[in-house]
């Protein structure tokens, strides 16, 4: 149920083999992990001037331990440390996996 | 949860609703090829993002969005525009990106759903079929509710609550009014879109007042006795604009009875108040399609199934955003992004056959108090006792004791957010 990205999607992105009509739109991804896709609401796939940073293509363990910092506040925020708190560390790891395995795809779709 | 409380659905409707499933059972059958169909109706963040989502995440599903403006208006962020902080211009966006995406716009007016035969009537006579649909209607103003207060009366008392034409009249009206003058802004019971609006537009106000107009006041008469926020927007008006703005509360009078556009006088449960600008913000219910298609229920708003946004009135109808009942989630833009993404991915789950994943949900909403000055509340949710409920021990709101620095931060992140979420959902 929190898996992360379906084995045979994520092997089809890394080989490059999506169909080249939906290259031409938006890019498919495998199914988010429960709490990922409410995340884009504030996290853009690629970096903008005075956004939040991308998610997208970024390495898991760094997201995880983000995570972690706001949870414990030993990173500062102004609100990550609220919204960390919702998610345990099992669903933040399929959430990280899960950005890290998309590897900034949209990003480059969406310049 | 979800499951059981589908059937306890199916079971109590009976043959009837038997007859629906057998009939959409055979329906891709008869089509053969045809990939699945998802009817989508409102594109405000809710709609629009929903459709998005789902084509976004398999472009072979055929996904209809039914939306009759060329353009969206957003909410978020008009408050800047009534205190003349912002053109009205950044907050219009349209529907290219969407239909780039390979999403089907039809510029009709939804009227009715036939939910047993799977097809919304459009304003035209003709009808859309669909296998699955989602319902993202908004809210509409309640004119029945505040005597006195109907679509006309709002034309001299705006609400200013559906961003647009209504928010111009109100910035025209605190444009033309003369140094000293009186504005009333009244703010309803719960639930109604934006539970912070109310407050972040006092602040906005007040900041033009004090910057353009000194000696004016604003009168917020409220229908509640506590709002969102309300300790950070408090402390705020004392530090920025000592005196200029006056919260009545329920308990003090602040409930409007009745409403007299002629005079722009508001009569209360204790007195009246008769001033240069009326900002009248009535009650609101799920926007009218809802009603039509059943899915609302007697609070005028729609019941849902935490996991899916599956009505639990009409099998088949997905509703989110601002109509639905979504429990401890707010009637807000990033609520209604969030639960588009995921009420897509439960009705692709449900096409295809797939199990359900629990959702787990994020809110943050941003208030301005002033340009530099930003305040915010956030919520994580999961479906608990067929609602989504609050996450024990996340959300909350910005500290009380933060730096200049901090609120700086988070009016622009405000901005950031903005850009980036109205850029996921129409860019």
């Amino acid at each position: 149920m929190t898996g992360g990205p379906t084995p045979l999607r994520l092997a089809l992105a890394l080989l490059g083999l999506f169909p080249a009509a939906a290259m031409a739109a938006d890019l498919p991804s495998s199914d988010p992990p429960p709490g990922a896709s409410a995340c884009s609401g504030c996290h853009a796939p690629a970096a903008s001037d005075g956004g939040m940073a991308p998610l997208d293509g970024r390495p898991a363990e760094d997201i995880v331990a983000s995570m972690r910092g706001f949870r414990s506040g030993t990173l500062e925020a102004t609100v990550m440390d609220r919204i960390a708190k919702g998610f345990t560390d099992e669903e933040t790891r399929a959430i990280a996996d899960w950005y890290a395995a998309r590897g900034g795809r949209d990003a480059a779709a969406k310049p | 949860m979800p499951r059981r409380s589908r059937r306890a659905v199916l079971g109590s409707l009976g043959g009837l609703a038997a007859g629906a499933a057998a009939l959409s059972l055979g329906a891709p059958a008869l089509l053969a090829q045809a990939p699945p169909r998802v009817a989508v109706v409102g594109g405000g963040f809710a709609g629009a993002a929903c459709a998005r989502e789902m084509k976004r995440r398999d472009p072979s599903l055929s996904v209809m969005l039914v939306e009759p403006n060329a353009r969206y208006t957003a909410c978020p962020f008009s408050n800047a525009v009534v205190a003349g902080l912002r053109e009205l211009s950044a907050q219009e966006f349209g529907y290219e990106g969407l239909e780039k995406a390979g999403i089907t716009l039809v510029r009709q007016a939804a009227l009715a759903v036939e939910a047993e035969a799977r097809r919304v009537r459009l304003a035209d006579g003709t009808a859309l079929g669909y296998d699955r649909l989602v319902l993202a209607p908004g809210v509409d103003m309640r004119f029945d509710a505040i005597p006195g207060y109907d679509e006309d009366a709002a034309e001299a008392m705006p609400h200013a609550w559906k961003a647009g034409a209504q928010t111009l009249l109100l910035r025209r009206q605190l444009e033309a009014m003369e140094d000293g003058g009186v504005v009333v802004l009244s703010a309803p019971a719960n639930p109604f879109r934006c539970p912070p609006g109310p407050y972040e537009r006092a602040s906005l106000i007040a900041h033009y007042l004090k910057t353009r107009k000194p000696r004016s006041k604003l009168i917020l008469l409220d229908a509640k006795d506590a709002f969102s926020k309300q300790r950070l927007f408090e402390a705020a008006w004392a530090e920025l604009y000592p005196g200029m703005i006056e919260w009545v509360s329920l308990s003090f009078g602040g409930r409007v009875t009745e409403a007299d556009p002629s005079t722009r006088t508001l009569v209360t449960e204790f007195g009246s108040h008769k001033a240069q600008v009326v900002n009248l913000i009535p009650p609101q219910r799920a926007g009218r399609i809802a009603e039509a298609a059943g899915v609302a229920d007697r609070t005028g708003w729609c019941p849902i199934d935490p996991v899916t946004f599956e009505s639990t009135l009409v099998p088949g109808v997905h509703v989110i955003g601002d109509a639905a009942i979504a429990g401890a989630m707010p009637k807000s833009a990033f609520a209604a992004h969030a639960q588009a993404k995921a009420c897509a991915g439960a009705v692709l789950a449900l096409l295809g056959g797939r199990p359900l994943a629990e959702p787990r949900l994020i809110n943050t909403c941003y208030s301005l108090v002033a340009p530099d000055y930003g305040i915010s509340i956030a919520g994580v949710y999961r479906p608990s006792g067929g609602l989504l409920a609050d996450i024990e021990g996340a959300g909350g709101t910005s500290p009380r004791d933060a730096p200049p620095a901090f609120r700086a931060r988070e009016a622009a992140y405000a901005e950031a957010w903005f850009r980036t979420i109205t850029g996921d959902v129409f860019g």
